[in-house]
C-alpha cells in the first residue's frame, strides 16, 4: 500500500454507475470546504454518453459521461480515485478494470456482497501493483476539508457539525460506515477533529486493512494521533498488534474492538457485516482488545469510555505542544435544494402542470377516484375506464356498454381506407409500429372518420334551435355544407347500414330517450327524398345517439354537454376505435413480411 | 451473508458432482441423507446401495467430534441404521456448549480402511493454504507436528511443484494419485467459491481417494454466480441456534423485506431490552451492557437497519415490546431505543412505526415498569426526538431522549443505574 496521503484538495474522481445525491454530495462537501476543482471529473455509466447537470454551490456545472473505464480515463488523466457505485455483482469487474489503468490509484467500492473469490483478485492485484482498494462494503472515507467518497460523514448538517470541511489532528479507520460517522461525531466533540476517516468495510477480506492506513496515518505528519474501531472476527486487527510491536507506530493509537457481546449467544454469531462472525478465541473482541492494549495501544474498557480515553489522549499531546492550533473559518451556506425546502415548508413554488383525472401516488393507481382493484373487482370494461378518464364519472352501464360498441364497430373498415392505407403503406416501409399506427391516425379528420363530432354539433345545433328537418338541410344547402353524418358510398335507401340498425336498435331498447336520433332519422327521411344514398351513416346515428346518451343519462348539465361536443370528445371515440384496426393492418403485413409499396406509374396521370 | 457451512452430506455432493467436470475422473462417493420426513423404504429404493452395504450413520448437524462423543455407529444394515435414527431423530444433544435436537443425518457405505489422510484448504487474505497429513484421522489434532501446509497466493498456478512439500514423504505408489487428488480438490474449492474445506480423513479405496468425513463452507454472496452448480444447497442455522417463535416472526420479516430485522431473545428475563438502528451499533449497545457489567441483564440482542418502511418497524417493535414487558414482577425495566448518527436513514420516519408500537402497547410497558432510554441522530432527528418526548408525555412513560450531543451508549449506564435504584 501506498504511504501517506491519498486524497488532496485538488484529487479528482471517476465515478462509476451514476448515482446523483452521492455525487451531488460530494460536490456541496467540495463547496464547503471551499475547493475550486469538483472532486468528480467524470462519470462512467456503462452505455451511455454525455453530460450530467449538477449543482457546485449555486452554479450548475455538466460533468462528462463515458461509456467506459478505458475512455474516462483517457479524458482524465488527472482523475486518480475510481469510486466505484456498481452492484455486488458486477463491482468485482469493473473496479479490477479500473485498477489497470495506469491512471487510477485507489478504487473505493460501495458494494455490499462481492464475493470473497473476487475481492482476493483486486487485493492481489492492487497489492502487485502499489494501488489502494477501499471497501468492498463500505461509505467510502473523507479527508477533512479535502476529498469526500460518495455518502460519507451523511449530511451536510452532520459535516458542519463535526467540522469536516477543513482539518484536524486525528486520523481514524474503522470497520463500519454506520459507526464511522459516530465516530467523527465523537471525536469533533473531544478534539481539534478528523484530518482523515476510512470505513474499510464488514467483508471478510477488505481491501485494505485497519493497519493499512493507521500505518498510513503514521506517515501523515498532519495527523497526530490515531483511533481505531474494529470488530469481532477475522484477524486483521492482529496485523496492527504486530505494527504497534515492532514500533512501526510512533503517534498515540486509542482502539477498541466492537462485538464482546458475542460470547453471550449460545451458538455461533454472525452480526451484520460479513466478517463480524464469531470464531476462535482469537477472533474475540476481548482477545484482540487485550492483544491491542499489550501491544501499547490505549483501549477503554468498555465502548462508553471510547469517547473519554480519546480525549485523555488528545489532552495529553496538547499538552505536550503536539498540536498546532486549527485555523478556523466559516464554511459558506450550502443553497437548500428546492424539494428539500418545500418539504420542510420553508419555501413554496408553483406547479406547472396539472391533471384531474387519475393518480398513481398512493398504493394503487386510480381513475377519477376509482382504485384499479375496484375497476377490476367489479368487472368493469373498457367502458366503464373511458366514462372515468373521458368524462370523469361513472356512467350507467348502459351508457358504457353503448361506447363499447361504438369501439367495435368502428374498430375497422378495411384496408383500403385512408387510415388503413396509410398505415399499410408506412409498415411496408419498414417503419415500426408506433410510427405505422400514427401515420393512419393522421389522416382522420374532417373527410375521413371525424364526421361524428360535426355531426353531433350541427344535429344538435339544428334540434335545440327548433328547426324543422326541412330548414336545417336547406340551410346548410346554401352555405354550401354537406350535412355530416349523410350519406353513404354503397348504402342506400333501401339497403341500410347494418352498424347503423344495430345501434339504433340498442339504444331504442336501453335508452331513456332518443330524441335526437329520431330528429336525425327524420332529417335522414327528407335527405333520401333527395338521392337515395343520402342515408344516415354510422357517424350520424354515433353522433346523435351520443347526444341522446349525454342529455339521457341525466348526469351531464347543459354547459357540460355543449363542452364535450364542443372540445371533440366524440372524434376520441373514432380513434381509438380505429387504432384497434391499424395496429391490426401493421401487424398483418410485418406477419405477411410484405415488401416497400410503390404506386405503379400506370395508375398515376402524369399531365401538365 | 459471507461465510455459511454446509452440511457434510452437500460438501459430498458437490465434491461428487463437480469432481468430474474438473479432473475427468470419477469418485465413487455414495451417501443419503435422513431427516424427519425421510421415508426408509423410498430412500432404498433410491440408493439400492443401502440394503446391499454394510453402512455408516452419523448426525450431520455442522459439529464435529462425532466419533469422539459416540454419535458414529459403524458397520450396521439398514434396519439397524433406521433404528439408531429414531432413536436420536429431533433428541437434543450437547456440543462444545451448545444445545439442540439432531434433525439430520447421513449414511454411507461402511468403508474398512488403514490409511486416514488429512486435507484441509482454507481460503485466507492473500491466498489460500492448503495442509495435508498422512496420519489423519481423529486423532490429528495429537499428529499436528506431522500436518505439512503450503500456501497459494492468489492467482498463482497450483503445480506439481507447489504441492511437493505436501506429498514428499509419501510411498511411490500412491504419490501421482494423492497429487492429483489435492490438485482437483483445490481446483474445485476455487471453482465452486468455497471458503474452507476439509476431509479428515480420507482413505483410498481400491486405490481411489475416498473422503470418510467432510466439512465445508461455501462464500454465499457468490450465489448468483453458483446457482446452477450448487443445486439445492441449503445453508444451515449454527447448531443450536433453535429460533423461538418470536424470533422466527422476526427472521420471517427480515427475509420478506431488503431492509435488515434481527432479533436475539439472550435472557427472556433480563430487565435491559434493545432495539437499535444500525448494524454496527446495535452490536455496540449490547457489547456496552455487558461491558459496564450487567450482561445478565441483558434481554435481547436487535437490530434494524437498511430503512424499513414504517409498518416492517411497527410490526418489529411489538415483538420486541412483548417481549420486554413479559412477566411483569414488579421491577423497572429499561428498553433502550438507540442508533448512531445516520447518514441518510429519515429518523422521522424509522421512529414513526416504534411510536405507534409503543402507544399500542402502553398498559403493558406500564405494567412492566419500562423507563424508556431513546439516543438518535441524523436526518430530520430533532423532529423525530421531539415525536419521542411528545410520546412519553401523551402515554405517561418515563421517557429519557437524547441526540448526537450525547454520546451514543450513554443511555446503557442510564438504563443500568434505572434498572439497579432502589425500587
Amino acid at each position: 500500500m501506498a504511504t501517506g496521503q491519498l486524497f488532496s484538495r485538488t484529487t479528482q474522481a471517476l465515478f462509476y454507475n451514476y448515482k446523483q445525491l452521492p455525487i451531488q454530495r460530494m460536490l456541496d462537501f467540495d463547496f464547503l470546504c471551499g475547493r475550486e476543482l469538483p472532486s468528480v471529473a467524470g462519470i462512467i455509466n456503462p452505455g451511455a454518453e454525455g453530460f450530467q447537470k449538477l449543482f457546485f454551490g449555486q452554479e450548475e456545472i455538466a460533468i462528462p459521461v463515458h461509456s467506459t473505464i478505458e475512455a474516462a480515463c483517457a479524458a482524465h488523466p488527472t482523475a486518480d480515485v475510481f469510486i466505484n457505485f456498481a452492484s455486488f455483482r458486477s463491482a468485482a469487474a469493473s473496479s479490477m478494470a479500473a485498477l489497470k489503468q495506469p491512471t487510477v490509484r485507489v478504487v473505493a467500492i460501495i458494494a455490499e456482497g462481492v464475493p470473497e473469490a473476487d475481492a482476493k483478485q483486486l487485493i492481489a492485484y492492487a497489492r502487485a501493483n502499489n494501488k489502494v482498494v477501499i471497501g468492498p462494503a463500505t461509505v467510502g472515507g473523507i479527508q477533512a476539508g479535502a476529498f469526500k467518497i460518495g455518502d460519507t460523514a451523511g449530511t451536510i448538517d452532520n459535516i458542519i457539525a463535526c467540522k469536516l470541511y477543513r482539518p484536524g489532528s486525528v486520523g481514524f479507520v474503522s470497520k463500519s460506515g454506520g459507526m464511522s460517522n459516530e465516530l467523527y461525531n465523537s471525536i469533533a466533540r473531544v478534539t481539534d477533529g478528523i484530518y482523515e476517516g476510512i470505513a474499510i468495510g464488514g467483508d471478510v477480506f477488505p481491501g485494505s486493512t485497519l493497519s493499512d492506513h493507521v500505518l498510513r496515518f503514521n506517515n501523515i505528519p498532519q495527523v497526530k494521533m490515531i483511533v481505531v474501531l474494529g470488530e469481532l472476527g477475522g484477524r486483521d486487527e492482529y496485523s496492527l498488534v504486530e505494527a504497534l510491536k515492532q514500533g512501526k507506530v510512533s503517534k498515540p493509537v486509542v482502539a477498541w474492538v466492537s462485538g464482546t457481546c458475542a460470547q453471550l449467544f449460545k451458538s455461533e454469531v454472525q452480526f451484520g457485516h460479513a466478517g463480524a462472525k464469531s470464531g476462535g478465541e482469537m477472533e474475540s473482541a476481548q482477545a484482540k482488545n487485550q492483544a491491542l492494549k499489550d501491544a501499547g495501544a490505549v483501549v477503554p474498557t468498555s465502548y462508553e469510555a471510547f469517547e473519554t480515553a480519546i480525549k485523555e489522549t488528545f489532552e495529553k499531546l496538547v499538552e505536550e505542544g503536539k498540536i498546532s492550533s486549527v485555523k478556523e473559518f466559516t464554511p459558506p451556506q450550502i443553497p437548500e435544494d428546492l424539494n428539500i425546502a418545500i418539504k420542510s415548508g420553508k419555501v413554496r413554488a408553483p406547479t406547472h402542470i396539472i391533471s384531474t383525472i387519475s393518480d398513481d401516488r398512493g398504493e394503487e393507481p386510480c381513475y377519477a377516484g376509482v382504485p384499479m382493484s375496484s375497476i377490476v373487482e367489479q368487472g368493469y370494461g373498457v367502458g366503464d375506464v373511458i366514462s372515468l378518464l373521458w368524462f370523469k364519472r361513472s356512467l350507467p352501464r348502459y351508457c358504457t356498454h353503448f361506447i363499447e360498441i361504438c369501439i367495435m364497430l368502428c374498430a375497422d373498415h378495411g384496408p383500403c381506407v385512408s387510415g388503413a392505407h396509410n398505415t399499410i403503406v408506412t409498415a411496408r416501409a419498414g417503419k415500426d409500429l408506433v410510427s405505422s399506427l400514427v401515420s393512419g391516425l393522421l389522416t382522420i379528420g374532417p373527410r375521413f372518420g371525424g364526421a361524428i363530432d360535426d355531426a353531433a354539433r350541427y344535429f344538435k345545433d339544428a334540434y335545440d334551435r327548433g328547426l324543422t328537418p326541412y330548414e336545417f338541410v336547406e340551410s346548410m344547402k346554401k352555405k354550401g355544407i354537406r350535412v355530416p353524418g349523410i350519406g353513404h358510398r354503397i348504402k342506400r335507401g333501401d339497403n341500410r347500414d347494418k352498424r347503423v340498425e344495430l345501434l339504433q336498435l340498442f339504444a331504442r331498447t336501453h335508452f331513456p330517450s332518443v330524441k335526437y336520433m329520431e330528429y336525425a332519422v327524420q332529417v335522414e327521411t327528407y335527405t333520401l327524398s333527395k338521392a337515395n344514398n343520402l342515408v344516415l351513416n354510422v357517424d350520424g346515428a354515433i353522433g346523435s345517439l351520443f347526444l341522446d346518451l349525454l342529455a339521457g343519462s341525466g348526469m351531464f348539465t347543459k354547459q357540460e354537454i355543449d363542452e364535450i361536443v364542443g372540445i371533440g370528445y366524440l372524434n376520441g371515440l373514432f380513434v381509438l376505435a380505429r387504432s384497434i384496426g391499424l395496429i391490426g393492418h401493421t401487424f398483418d403485413q410485418k406477419r405477411l413480411k410484405q415488401p416497400l409499396y410503390r404506386h405503379p406509374w400506370e395508375d398515376v396521370l402524369y399531365s401538365k | 451473508m459471507a461465510r455459511k457451512k454446509i452440511r457434510e452430506y452437500d460438501s459430498k455432493r458437490l465434491l461428487k458432482e463437480h469432481f468430474k467436470r474438473l479432473s475427468g475422473r470419477d469418485l465413487p462417493i455414495k451417501s443419503a441423507q435422513v431427516t424427519e420426513s425421510t421415508d426408509f423404504n423410498e430412500l432404498a429404493e433410491k440408493e439400492p446401495w443401502l440394503s446391499s452395504a454394510k453402512l455408516v450413520v452419523k448426525p450431520d448437524m455442522l459439529f464435529g467430534k462425532r466419533g469422539k462423543s459416540g454419535l458414529v455407529a459403524l458397520n450396521l444394515d439398514l434396519d439397524q441404521v433406521a433404528d439408531f435414527v429414531q432413536q436420536r431423530l429431533g433428541k437434543d444433544v450437547e456440543m462444545g456448549g451448545c444445545k439442540g435436537p439432531i434433525t439430520t443425518f447421513i449414511i454411507e457405505p461402511f468403508i474398512p480402511h488403514d490409511q486416514e489422510f488429512y486435507l484441509n484448504i482454507v481460503s485466507e487474505r492473500l491466498g489460500c493454504s492448503i495442509s495435508f497429513s498422512e496420519c489423519g484421522g481423529i486423532e490429528i489434532e495429537e499428529n499436528w507436528d506431522k500436518v505439512k501446509t503450503i500456501f497459494v497466493p492468489t492467482g498463482a498456478t497450483f503445480t506439481s511443484e507447489v504441492c511437493a512439500p505436501l506429498v514428499a514423504t509419501i510411498p511411490l505408489e500412491i504419490k501421482g494419485e494423492i497429487e492429483e487428488f489435492i490438485q482437483s480438490a483445490f481446483a474445485l474449492f476455487q471453482d465452486l467459491d468455497f471458503t474452507f474445506l476439509e476431509m479428515n480423513p480420507f482413505t483410498l479405496v481400491d486405490g481411489k481417494p475416498y473422503p470418510l468425513d467432510m466439512r465445508g463452507e461455501l462464500d454465499d454472496t457468490a450465489a448468483f454466480k453458483n446457482f446452477k452448480k450448487w443445486g439445492d444447497i441449503e445453508f444451515p442455522m449454527p447448531f443450536g441456534r433453535v429460533m423461538s417463535s418470536t424470533e422466527s416472526f422476526v427472521h420471517g420479516l427480515d427475509e420478506k423485506t431488503s431492509a435488515s430485522l434481527k432479533f436475539t431473545v439472550l435472557n427472556p428475563e433480563g430487565r435491559i431490552w434493545t432495539m437499535v438502528a444500525g448494524g454496527g451499533a446495535s452490536v455496540i449497545y449490547a457489547d456496552t451492557v455487558g461491558d459496564l457489567g450487567y450482561a445478565s441483564e441483558l434481554g435481547n440482542y436487535a437490530e434494524y437497519s437498511g430503512a424499513p418502511n414504517e409498518d416492517e418497524v411497527l410490526q418489529y417493535a411489538r415483538v420486541v415490546i412483548d417481549c420486554a414487558t413479559s412477566n411483569p414482577d414488579g421491577h423497572k425495566r429499561a428498553l433502550v431505543i438507540g442508533g448512531g448518527i445516520a447518514n441518510f436513514t429519515d429518523v422521522a420516519a424509522t421512529f414513526n412505526g416504534i411510536i405507534r408500537a409503543l402507544k399500542e402497547k402502553e398498559s403493558k410497558l406500564k405494567a412492566a415498569r419500562m423507563n424508556i432510554y431513546v439516543r438518535r441522530g441524523g436526518p430530520n432527528y430533532q423532529r423525530g426526538l421531539a415525536k419521542m418526548r411528545a410520546l412519553g408525555e401523551e402515554i405517561g412513560i418515563p421517557i429519557e431522549v437524547y441526540g448526537p450531543e450525547a454520546t451514543m451508549t450513554g443511555i446503557c449506564k442510564q438504563a443500568i443505574e434505572c434498572i439497579t435504584a432502589a425500587a
